[in-house]
């Protein structure tokens, strides 16, 4: 088959297909996307690390195999970005962080295993926010990821390098990881689907921690169907990993499968939370909103409008939760087992040390949050803060137990804006975190969320995405009704949402920045 | 407290420099200037969660509770010795390399 740029728009799907008849061998893939990245990386960013010699050997032996007769899984051959929160033994991982350059996993995290399990060929490591501190991929210590919609503005984050990845065809799929909105936000802001599992449904061994009580490994794709697909790979029971559930999984790819066929929506009950509708909405995505909610009336779905009266305080209890847990997780960056050692004039002790190689390898963000964190938790303020945030994810949870008594799943815009200028939240760190509004509620609560495209907002031509919530489990609720809207909103345009981004080829993303 | 303390002025430059010597993070004058800032700023914001987070309310700390997980107790997943130190900043003789432990005043 066909020349590279065909083959790097192809969905995951479509590849794994043609990969399976035997029409384009895994190097094939992966050549082409290793091409696609050389030609369009050095602006966008969107990778910290590749290899070619290592993602060429991967995928010429899963040819090998495949010629050999061997029983392959369902993506064998296809190439996988890989968010660089997650540890890889061929490439580096660093996090984001100048305390992990240059960082060599003796293991694969469990996702990364069980990707290469099923065949799928590490393409190379995501940017992302400092040890996923971010909304923007800014506070990434190796410089940030553009948007491939707008080169002038953030592709979101975390996550905005799996994002930008997926979006601008360096890879068909990646991983990534949402702590309170890692994976769904930027995938929001680039036109691209995310989403975040039942909090364990995906094991964290060897994702470099976050926040532990909130961080969950997802996928990150171009449509429905691919992000379930990449889905079935990664979910599943873990012995590394205590917190990763015992749970029989229904298959994500066949729940999309039924819902792009079509009459998923009828009498499908869709809540609408009125404290998730945030004042300072931009018009262009509350009206993209109020769209994609027209469209599920007329397909017999009924919206019920839902209160739930402590997601007001869902940022605050998150900007307490997240700190105390990360300065306890980012305690093992001490300068002796891994990573940067900075010595001290007239050297000193070991504390002396670590407190040296600290000051100069985390970035303002992450010593902002460890300081708050120790803040929090710190004698005589726990019971104020720490305590108070976790009573306060009490509170949200039975709000989201009343909201799913009455309605299937709830539907948001995934984030209030479309993506923002780079620079335009600098200086203020509260800017950011007010933004997070949508998305932590799911994480504060475990339960699974998804974002899909949904059209364009009409004053800025930026992609806007419509979240999707469910009840913990319910993962496989998600990609039936998120197929049959991605279905609905390909009809409406006439080619699917993807196809929309900018090409970036030949100086056009130059053109694009202006 | 003048410049360095915050709107709320919870967040002196003392209270800084206290939680960064807590946390092992040495910082600059003006990064103690900036964070007594911006820190008193983001309490101001999210000291709101005391609101409604009465004594009847129990604290959730983990969102799907799991207890009691164990496993057979069987040595497993051992790296070597080489793997071990393979990242390190300093190693030598088979062992981590560090500076020394206690101060000369101890």
């Amino acid at each position: 088959m066909a020349n590279n740029s065909e083959l790097t728009r192809l969905t995951a799907a479509e590849l794994a297909a043609a990969l399976t008849a035997g029409e384009v061998s895994a190097v094939d893939a992966a050549q082409a996307q290793l091409d696609r990245i050389a030609e369009v990386d050095g602006e966008l960013h969107a990778f910290l690390a590749t290899d070619a010699e290592a993602s060429l050997a991967a995928a010429r032996s899963i040819d090998e195999r495949r010629a050999a007769g061997e029983s392959l899984g369902a993506l064998a051959g296809v190439p996988l970005a890989i968010k660089d929160v997650l540890v890889t033994t061929d490439m580096p991982s660093t996090s984001g962080s100048k305390i992990l350059e240059g960082y060599r996993s003796p293991f694969d995290a469990t996702a990364v295993a069980k990707a290469r399990a099923a065949g799928l060929v590490n393409i190379g490591k995501t940017n992302m926010d400092e040890f996923a501190m971010g909304s923007s991929t800014e506070n990434s210590a190796y410089g940030p990821t553009l948007n491939p919609w707008a080169l002038d503005r953030v592709p979101g984050g975390s996550g905005g390098g799996s994002a930008t990845a997926v979006a601008a065809f360096e890879a068909p799929l990646a991983l990534g990881s949402d702590t309170g909105g890692s994976i769904r936000q930027p995938a929001a802001l680039t036109g691209t689907v995310g989403a975040k599992p039942t909090y364990g449904g995906v094991s964290r061994y060897g994702a470099i921690a976050l926040a532990s009580s909130l961080d969950q490994i997802g996928p990150v794709a171009r449509t429905v169907l691919d992000t379930a697909l990449m889905h079935d790979v990664i979910v599943g029971h873990d012995p590394h990993d205590s917190t990763s559930l015992k749970h029989e999984w229904p298959s994500m790819a066949a729940a999309a499968r039924e819902g792009a066929a079509g009459g998923s929506l009828n009498g499908l009950r869709v809540g609408v939370v009125k404290q998730l509708m945030l004042e300072g909405v931009q018009p262009g995505v509350k009206a993209r909103f109020e769209e994609s909610l027209a469209l599920l009336t007329a397909q017999g779905a009924e919206i019920v409008e839902i209160d739930a009266p402590h997601f007001e305080y869902a940022v605050a209890a998150y900007y307490l939760i997240l700190p105390a847990e990360a300065s306890s997780n980012l305690a093992k960056y001490d300068s002796v087992r891994f990573g940067l050692r900075v010595t001290p004039d007239g050297a000193g002790t070991v504390e002396n040390v670590m407190s040296a190689t600290r000051e100069v390898g985390f970035g303002a963000e992450v010593k902002r949050r460890i300081i708050l964190g120790t803040y929090a938790l710190s004698a005589g303020y726990y019971d104020a803060y720490y305590g108070s945030a976790q009573k306060v994810r009490t509170l949200i949870q039975r709000d989201f137990a009343q909201a799913f008594a009455q309605v299937d799943v709830i539907a948001s815009p995934t984030a209030p804006t479309t993506a923002w200028q780079l620079g335009a939240h600098g200086g203020d760190p509260m800017q950011d975190y007010l933004n997070d509004a949508t998305t932590i509620p799911a994480n504060l609560a475990g339960i699974p969320g998804l974002s899909l495209p949904i059209g364009t907002a009409a004053e800025d031509g930026l992609p806007v995405g419509l979240q999707l919530l469910a009840p913990a489990y319910e993962d496989a609720r998600l990609y039936r009704a998120g197929a049959a809207i991605e279905q609905l909103v390909t009809e409406r345009d006439g080619s699917p949402f993807w196809a929309q981004a900018p090409s970036l080829v030949g100086g056009a993303a130059r053109k694009a920045a202006n | 407290m003048s410049e360095t303390s915050g709107a709320n002025g919870e967040i002196t430059a003392q209270t800084v420099e206290h939680l960064a010597d807590l946390a092992r993070i040495a910082l600059t004058p003006e990064e103690v200037s900036t964070l007594s800032r911006e820190l008193d700023s983001i309490l101001h914001n999210i000291a709101k969660v005391s609101e409604v987070a009465s004594a009847d309310v129990p604290a959730t700390s983990h969102p799907l509770p799991i207890n009691n997980v164990t496993r057979p107790d069987e040595i497993a997943d051992v790296l070597t010795l080489e793997q071990a130190l393979a990242n390190a900043p300093e190693a030598a003789d088979g062992m981590f390399r560090v500076s020394s432990i206690l101060g000369e005043e101890q």
